[in-house]
């Protein structure tokens, strides 16, 4: 008998007589945020992440004042804003990343209790990689693209693509448990807020 | 510390010789301290959060139920998450045992052609002992996870589940590093100091070269949803990104009851989780995929579902519940045993109450005393299940994992408890023999004490017997009247 069919008659074996139904009690939601923008705003600042807010007009100077001096910037496709100097994604190897000190991607959607910013990884996101290996990563999250908790976000994401759910920079407790900002991810979130 | 929870004593000793480390129990009663009180204020955060009257019990109710939901019509949900996944384009294999699933992961890995893979942080990879299968056919595993390096390097144990070198002080962690990165890789800066972000910037230089060349990666998953066949992985430092996204091939191990019914069960755990384990809203990065996404990530991707044990949990009745468990810790920390002992004492890489439990439902009782000794390493206070996201209640388990001990035992010689309980049988079945052994007790605590009733006494006060019995008493006084 294949592992397969032994493994799921052991679980077949091993349920009989239990009855498959199970009522799960539905999740809890949270009360109604008076400002959602603000309060995701402030989650994420909690997270020593830099978080400012800024019009759509002043976007691109906001995004070049975020961006050090002579830094070597990777942006993926499709980016919604023109980067000076950015040097857009051309499937470089990881080693090739590694020589970019910063990127500038989008998001999918905020979380505004838990200060989270989802990325798909679609168009103005760039594939994974390019928003894991510089250091700086400059995010720009739309105000209406926030939302105020977890199960808001759920339904708005495709699970058939992609996710990587960002609460602030790279982060470690492992010793003494106390928190240190910056291990193998970026070490620096800079959270632009358009709207 | 040799490397290996093999041979480990049970757990009566092997406390005994924790608790004589003065330093380990200052490390211990540090970490678990500063963690359960970022804990509360969030559990308390979270129900002032919510509409109307619900609180956080009520989102542990529906964190508790998903998971349920998901065990109790688990060969429906395996059969769905194997068919989502193979439509994605990722390979589903099965394994009985730890045996067979490290065959198949050094299998890919020598497919390959490599020498090296780099590792996610991953419970179960540790379960069956991955690292040392995969060495044995020289292949090396780097982990990759702060703490699991530490322990890597030093040659360690790992003794919690979150923080797996929690034993470990600043100043250790410094001359391990010192003293053992430069075997391995880029060495440690010789003026490393033991301050916690230089030791992370340490980390973070000797594991970035061995991140980029990487070809295989080998992870673990925290949930897997059978609906979209999408697996979730709870992290950090970003160490589990760059193993999940930079190498061409990855192989995930994951147990069987790591399966969540759908993508919308998602939202429980993800909101207790973390808020359980590190005591954040959230933590730092969460990485879900589902099979290959073309131009994006390893475009080989493994997934290898593990029974080892599950199955004989899954068949308890009482002790099911276990295999709801999300991997957070939180019953480590509140657990006034495992506070006191550490993780090391426990003997396996699951430690304190869920281990407690765990252990023995896997790998099932009365063949080992390491594993029979582990249902009684708890005080059955409740804390546990008290702090238990997905509501485990943990002490039921163990009162009854005592009784499975007890009843495996049944039949051969006796041991000394037995005895004494079939002594209680006879004396309190009958009441003149009770009478008797009321006027006796005097004499029979101080032969006790002579005698073999150290191993109760050695931890537990006897109280003296009292200068007449109840009996006597009542009869003397007329019943109180006189």
């Amino acid at each position: 008998m294949s592992a397969r069919d032994d493994i799921l008659g052991r679980v077949r074996a091993a349920l009989d007589g239990v009855e498959p139904g199970y009522d799960v009690p539905e999740s809890p939601r949270i009360a109604p945020i008076p400002d959602v923008v603000g309060h995701f705003a402030a989650r994420v600042a909690d997270y020593r992440a830099v978080v400012e807010r800024c019009s759509p007009d002043e976007l691109a100077a906001r995004v070049a004042a975020a961006l050090p001096d002579g830094a070597r910037v990777v942006v993926p496709a499709g980016l919604s804003v023109v980067v000076a100097g950015g040097v857009e994604d051309a499937d470089f190897a990881a080693a090739e990343l590694d020589e970019f000190d910063a990127v500038v991607t989008e998001a999918r959607v905020g979380i505004a209790e838990t200060g989270t910013i989802v990325m798909d990884h679609g168009a103005g996101q760039g594939r994974r990689a390019i928003s894991l290996v510089p250091d700086l990563h400059v995010c720009l999250v739309r105000t209406d693209q926030v939302v105020p908790d977890v199960p808001d976000a759920l339904p708005l994401l495709d699970p058939r693509r992609p996710h990587t759910w960002i609460s602030g920079p790279s982060a470690t407790s492992d010793i003494e448990l106390e928190r240190v900002e910056g291990v193998h991810g970026p070490r620096t979130l800079h959270v632009l807020l358009v709207g | 510390m040799t490397g290996t929870f093999v041979g480990m004593p049970a757990f009566p000793a092997a406390a005994h010789e924790a608790l004589g480390n003065a330093q380990l129990r200052h490390n211990l009663a540090h970490a678990t301290g500063t963690i359960r009180a970022k804990r509360q204020r969030l559990v308390d955060e979270v129900t002032l959060s919510l509409e109307g009257n619900s609180d956080w019990e009520a989102l542990r109710l529906a964190g508790a139920g998903v998971k349920e939901s998901a065990l109790v019509d688990l060969a429906t949900h395996l059969e769905r998450l194997e068919e989502a996944l193979t439509a994605n384009g990722a390979t589903v294999h099965w394994a009985r045992d730890a045996a067979e699933a490290n065959a198949i992961v050094v299998a890919i890995a020598k497919r390959h052609r490599v020498d090296e893979v780099v590792k996610v942080k991953s419970m179960v990879t540790q379960e069956i002992d991955l690292n040392r299968a995969l060495e044995a056919e020289g292949i090396a595993a780097w982990e990759t996870d702060l703490a699991e390096l530490i322990v890597q390097l030093g040659d360690d144990l790992p003794s919690h589940i979150l923080v797996p070198a929690i034993h470990r002080n600043r100043a250790e962690i410094r001359e391990i590093f010192l003293a053992r990165m430069a075997a391995v890789g880029r060495p440690a800066p010789d003026d490393l100091s033991d301050e916690p972000a230089v030791l992370a910037a340490a980390a973070r230089a000797h594991l970035r070269e061995k991140f980029l060349r990487a070809k295989v990666g080998v992870s673990g998953a925290n949930f897997a949803v059978a609906d979209t066949g999408t697996l979730v992985v709870v992290e950090s430092e970003g160490n589990g990104r760059m193993c999940l996204t930079l190498p061409e091939v990855l192989v995930s191990v994951v147990g069987i009851e790591k399966v969540v019914p759908t993508w919308s069960g998602l939202d429980p755990l993800l909101r207790l989780l973390p808020r359980s384990s590190t005591g954040e809203r959230m933590n730092p990065y969460t990485s879900t995929w589902s099979g290959i996404t073309p131009g994006d990530g390893p475009q080989e991707v493994h997934v290898v579902l593990l029974d080892n044990g599950r199955t004989r949990a899954l068949a308890d009745d009482v002790g099911r519940q276990a295999l709801r468990c999300i991997r957070c810790s939180a019953c480590l920390n509140v657990c006034p045993v495992y506070e006191r002992t550490g993780g090391h004492a426990y003997g396996s890489v699951y430690p304190g109450p869920i281990g407690a439990i765990l252990n023995p439902l896997l790998r099932g009782v009365g063949h080992d005393d390491q594993v029979d000794s582990l249902p009684y390493a708890s005080s059955l206070c409740g804390a546990c299940f008290e702090a238990c996201p997905v509501r485990i209640d943990i002490p039921s388990v163990l009162v009854d994992q005592r009784a499975k001990v007890v009843d495996a035992h049944r039949g051969g010689v006796p041991k000394a408890e037995a005895l004494a309980f079939r002594g209680a049988a006879v004396a309190l079945s009958d009441s003149r023999r009770l009478g008797l052994g009321e006027r006796l007790t005097g004499l029979g605590l101080k032969v006790g004490r002579r005698f073999g009733a150290s191993k109760w006494t050695s931890a537990r006060d006897l109280p003296a017997a009292p200068p007449e019995s109840f009996r006597q008493w009542w009869k003397r006084t007329d019943g109180g009247r006189s």
